[in-house]
């Protein structure tokens, strides 16, 4: 214990730094452990500031004053996948299962983590074994006790889910019980990233149907669920940390866009994600008094991405003209009235750390210089190029329009294919048989998870992207435990994708939430999350 | 009527089923798109697709899934959703159909309460000003397109009049009144297009009987006019009209598929349109199976009512 | 969407061959003028002149985007107003009806030809292979038409073609049915058989001279074939499976235009006004034509 003590005291420095610089330096530090109260509060006030800058709407969250009670109704646009943490699942159920459960870390609004089940931990200085610390006297909503068992059993079970060959799978060597209040969980090859992934959620190892009876540790606990209809949680009054101000919640699933808005003006709902700007205009117009607009981002890249190997394709110059010729300022406008913000390189803004600035206007709008370009290739007068765009999501769907629309003006004669979601899964995504396609991507934390699609052998370059410059750019970025020499690298391999023109890279949307007037203090998460528990009603004077 | 005749009948109707069925099977196996794909991570292993495969059925050969589905199904058992996992499609169902079927009764009602009496007048006044206004209402009403109609009355008595909150569906084991509320106007926008046609059917129907030779008779006799109409004529000129009903109630349950898009009504529809964009064939096989065995039911009946209504129909082939 | 219907019912299999549709012994209220048809002719033509003209020219180009003229209201520079990506209207229509025009020609004309070789055959020789076809034909038959031809369009993909394929051959079963009944008609009449024993071949026989005595019958279903084409293909976009963006065609209008009901209800009227005015027009040429035939 004295050893670790000892052992624990010289790294915190390493540790705050692996975190991240966002970090104020003693994320990890014994002395947090308990005041868990500050770090929640300051989570929220970070998410203002972060949403202050973005727009003059957006302090809602200041609104009022909080008061305690009532319920919210979130309307959302698919049903869940599984409310088993660890099944895989989308972005929207993972979105909606972060209110009920909780890793031995989680993911703060300012793209950091904080501590969790655990109230403290430790990276060895190789970054082979992270020690974590159970939080004292930390309950289960069904008001059981947490135990590093149940930390072992999670995590296992997570590993064991994800399947032999997955990177988590691989990654974790064995979970150590060390005593009745830490874990050690040893892993295969030095990971200093590997803390994000930890996010996933401990459940009770006596409970057999995680999926139909979920229990976990976060600020609400599961009351209901009903198949295309909704899910219902309320306060878990054994949460660790600041109690959530609603007494209820309810998500519900309501089939498309066009429906969800309607019922969000007929009152059904009380907040809907992802307006488009008509909708907001109509808000803004019509509804001013009964809706507030919370502007945030969605967190994605979205981008209009190419199978290298397609003929025209395969040459940077013909990608460099791409990139000129698409007005990516236009498609803002269009789409999201010029809220997003525009990006150059398969990174989000909001990972300030390892995020590349100047790729943002590497290529900027050039109808000349695309033609020159495309004749240096050899395409004086253009060729055919087909985008195939997944039919459900009419972002994407409306993107390839205006893009199809600009690449005529540089002769490029676009067919749009609209194909299903399942077809895009097989025939674009895992079959890579398509030209150009437009779509955007998530990540994680972790720079690497949006970053490693790259490399030439990765499963997942459905881009056929192949350089080995950037290859190994990644394998000294995944090797390296130093956060500066990291981010160095990582933004090295950002200017390497922008350069090599690997993809027309569009924006990081803007997110425009509709919150109804009762209530305040929506907050928005670099990650996939929709933290209810700083959602309060406003009070009427 | 003969027995041999209905025995036919019978028959017929279940190849009938069987076939519908197969062919449903067979063409799942040879749309493009991976069921286990589309409810798996976008990144997930070839031996979690693989698992998932194999836990699903979809490895096995066509004729052996078909058989299990067909004996399984025969017992009143469809499976369970690919899509959301754990959930039967009975489950499923069990919530959407009400609200389909409520949908289907009222359009139907409608249909009938408003058409066979203005049918009757029109056909009663024909050639005069009343007859040619429900004809040419007739022409109109038929030309519009029920989605069409769904959006014009979503905006005129959603949003400007706001009679009604789109989108804000009432579910009808909750408050059964309000949902019939609500629904009135998915009802209307389903039925105003076979109104038309329903109208102007009975109409023609009426006509071509008026002509016929013991009319002439009985007018040459000097019958009031009003009395022949109620008399025969009617019960003639209406037996055409119930084949013509019975279409009506297969394309009502058609119509609902895109109708309730338009209204954001949680029935069978939208489940079936979803449900085949993620590839989920246990419930699109369920909900095609319920759909094709109303309609080739419904006109089984119709046959074999014919066959006591109206004893002129020869059972020939 | 209504396909088997309007109008037109599908004829029950016990009596197959008998038309009780929309009466055809009506009696004289029918005055001389074939007001029907004069006006069903008129605003078809009118619009087809329209598509025809939008073939070539538009105001403007139905496809160019203007950042600064998002959701406009109907004005004089835009008569119809614009969309969200401030693309004319009436261009969009002009170009638009033409897409449709296409599709529902297309799918009447695979209809009536399929229809018609299937009818033809199965309906002139009978026997197994009518038992068999006509089985198949009332399976398609009792589909409800948008469930086949989503089923359709799952199977072939999206795409003009495809939708173009999918509704053809939704629309083979019902031309196939009239011509049957016309061949099963006329096998055994007179002028037949005397062909028959003069040696005329059966393809003669069948094509020269069967057929062209169901020719206004087919042209009567022919109108309001095209009529449910263009229902089917407003359907079918409106759910998303049909015209592939860029392009415009009316029900892919319709259903871009759902998403801008509050801000712009004049997007979702015009592609609107302009379906109901095809398919007025379309039935009442086929009311005009029926008219005819009586007479």
């Amino acid at each position: 214990m004295k050893k670790k003590l000892v052992l624990f005291c010289a790294l915190a420095l390493l540790v705050s730094a692996a975190l991240g610089g966002c970090s104020q330096g003693g994320k990890s530090s014994d002395t947090q452990a308990n005041d868990s109260a500050s770090s929640e509060s300051s989570s929220t006030s970070d998410a203002d500031s972060e949403n202050a800058d973005a727009s003059t709407e957006s302090d809602t969250s200041s609104d009022g004053t909080p008061t305690t009670g009532g319920s919210v109704v979130l309307g959302m646009t698919q049903d869940l996948v599984s409310l088993d943490p660890h099944e895989t699942t989308d972005a929207g159920t993972r979105s909606v299962v972060f209110n009920m459960y909780e890793g031995l870390v989680k993911a703060t609004s300012d793209g950091d983590l904080t501590p969790a089940v655990a109230s403290s931990y430790v990276i060895s200085e190789d970054a082979t074994c992270y020690t974590f610390t159970l939080r004292d006297g930390i309950l289960f909503s069904d008001g059981t006790a947490v135990t590093v068992e149940d930390v072992k059993y999670s995590i296992e079970r997570y590993a064991q889910l994800q399947g032999e060959s997955s990177s988590f799978a691989t990654a974790v060597n064995s979970v150590v019980i060390d005593d009745e209040n830490t874990v050690s969980i040893y892993l295969t090859e030095a990971n200093s990233e590997f803390l994000a992934q930890l996010t996933v959620a401990i459940i009770p190892a006596s409970n057999d149907d995680p999926a139909g009876n979920p229990i976990g540790t976060g600020p609400f606990k599961y009351v209901s669920y009903s198949v295309g209809q909704n899910l219902i949680l309320e306060r878990n009054e054994y949460y660790w940390g600041d109690a959530a101000y609603l007494d209820q919640v309810e998500f519900k699933f309501i089939a498309d866009t066009e429906t969800a808005f309607t019922q969000l003006l007929a009152g059904t709902i009380d907040i809907l994600n992802y307006l488009t700007t008509s909708q907001v205009q109509t808000l803004e117009a019509q509804y001013s008094d009964q809706f507030n607009v919370v502007e945030g981002s969605m967190h994605l890249v979205h981008a209009m991405f190419l199978n290298h190997e397609y003929e025209p394709l395969s040459d940077v110059r013909v990608r460099q003209a791409l990139c000129y010729a698409v007005n990516r300022e236009e498609i803002n406008q269009f789409l999201f009235d010029g809220a997003s913000e525009i990006i150059g390189s398969h990174m989000i803004p909001a990972l300030t750390t390892w995020y590349e600035e100047s790729t943002a206007d590497m290529y900027t709008y050039d109808v000349e210089k695309a033609k020159e370009l495309l004749a240096e290739a050899g395409y004086a007068d253009g060729f055919d190029l087909t985008i195939s765009v997944p039919s459900s999501y009419s972002q994407h769907v409306d993107t390839a329009q205006i893009i199809a629309s600009q690449l005529e003006e540089v002769g490029i004669n676009v067919t749009i294919q609209e194909v299903e979601w399942s077809t895009w899964l097989s025939d674009v995504y895992r079959g890579r048989d398509y030209q150009a396609t437009v779509i955007s991507f998530d990540g994680d934390l972790n720079p690497s998870d949006w970053l490693a699609r790259y490399k030439s052998d990765a499963s997942n370059n459905f881009f056929n992207y192949s350089n080995e410059e950037y290859d190994a750019l990644l394998e000294a970025a995944l090797a390296s435990i130093d956060t500066d020499e990291k981010a160095d690298l990582y933004k090295q391999m950002q200017i390497n994708l922008a350069e090599n023109a690997v993809a027309v890279y569009i924006e990081d949307p803007a997110d425009f939430v509709a919150v109804s007037s009762d209530y305040a203090g929506y907050v928005f998460y670099p990650t996939s999350a929709w933290d209810m528990s700083t959602i309060y009603m406003v009070s009427d004077e | 009527m003969s027995l041999h005749y209905f025995i036919r009948k019978f028959i017929t109707l279940i190849m009938t089923l069987l076939l519908i069925t197969l062919l449903t099977f067979a063409a799942f196996t040879v749309i493009p798109g991976d069921a286990a794909l589309s409810r798996l991570d976008m990144d997930a292993t070839e031996e979690q697709v693989e698992a998932l495969r194999e836990e699903m059925g979809l490895n096995d050969p066509l004729p052996v899934r078909y058989f299990q589905w067909l004996s399984s199904a025969l017992r009143g058992d469809f499976g369970e959703s690919y899509q959301y996992s754990g959930v039967t499609v009975a489950e499923l169902l069990a919530t959407r159909l009400p609200v389909t079927l409520l949908l289907a009764v009222m359009s139907f009602l409608l249909i009938l309460i408003i058409s066979l009496p203005l049918g009757i007048l029109s056909a009663m006044y024909v050639g005069k000003w009343l007859d040619t206004l429900i004809n040419q209402l007739s022409q109109i009403v038929m030309a519009v397109p029920a989605f069409f109609l769904g959006m014009l009355m979503t905006y005129l008595f959603g949003l400007v009049l706001k009679w009604f909150q789109p989108g804000a569906f009432i579910d009808p084991f909750e408050d059964f009144a309000g949902c019939v509320r609500y629904m009135i106007f998915p009802a209307i926008a389903v039925a105003l297009p076979k109104i038309g046609m329903v109208v102007k059917f009975l109409r023609n129907s009426i006509l071509s009987e008026l002509n016929q030779d013991y009319v002439r008779t009985a007018r040459s006799r000097g019958a009031r006019s009003f009395r022949i109409l109620y008399g025969h004529v009617l019960k003639n000129a209406l037996i055409p009209v119930i084949t013509f009903l019975a279409m009506v109630i297969a394309e009502i349950l058609a119509g609902s598929i895109v109708v309730e898009q338009v209204f954001g009504l949680p029935g069978m529809g939208r489940l079936l349109v979803t449900s085949i964009s993620s590839r989920d064939y246990p419930v699109v096989q369920a909900i095609v199976t319920y759909i094709t065995s109303v309609v080739v039911i419904i006109n089984f009946i119709v046959d074999i009512l014919y066959q006591f209504v109206d004893p002129r129909v020869r059972t020939t082939s | 969407m209504n396909e088997q219907i309007s109008g037109q019912p599908r004829r029950h299999p016990h009596n197959g061959d008998t038309d009780f549709s929309a009466g055809r012994t009506v009696p004289r209220m029918k005055k001389k003028h074939n007001y029907s048809l004069i006006i069903g002719l008129t605003l078809s033509i009118a619009l087809a002149l329209m598509a025809l003209i939008g073939h070539f020219w538009t105001p403007y180009s139905p496809t160019a985007m203007n950042a600064s003229a998002v959701n406009m209201a109907p004005c004089l520079a835009h008569p119809l107003g614009t969309d969200n990506f401030g693309r004319d209207i009436l261009s969009r229509i002009m170009n638009g009806s033409g897409i449709t025009y296409l599709v529902a020609a297309s799918t009447v004309l695979i209809g009536a030809v399929g229809g018609t070789i299937v009818g033809a055959f199965t309906g002139y020789f009978g026997g197994l292979l009518d038992e068999i076809v006509m089985r198949l034909n009332d399976v398609l038959l009792s589909f409800p038409s948008v469930l086949l031809a989503l089923l359709f369009i799952s199977f072939l993909g999206e795409g003009t073609e495809n939708l173009i394929l999918a509704l053809g051959i939704l629309f083979i079963p019902s031309f196939a049915r009239i011509v049957r009944s016309e061949m099963i008609r006329c096998r055994e009449l007179d002028f037949v058989r005397s062909a028959k024993v003069t040696g005329v071949g059966t393809l003669r026989i069948i094509f020269a001279h069967i057929l062209p005595n169901s020719f206004v019958s087919m042209l009567t279903s022919a109108a309001i074939g095209f009529n449910n084409a263009v229902l089917a293909e407003a359907s079918m976009s409106y759910l998303g499976l049909g015209v592939q963006p860029p392009n415009a065609s009316l029900g892919r209008m319709l259903s871009e235009a759902q998403s801008y009901l509050y801000v712009a209800p004049w997007y979702a009227i015009a592609p609107g006004v302009t379906i109901i005015l095809m398919i007025l027009g379309f039935s009442l040429i086929s009311e005009g034509l029926r008219g005819m035939q009586r007479n």
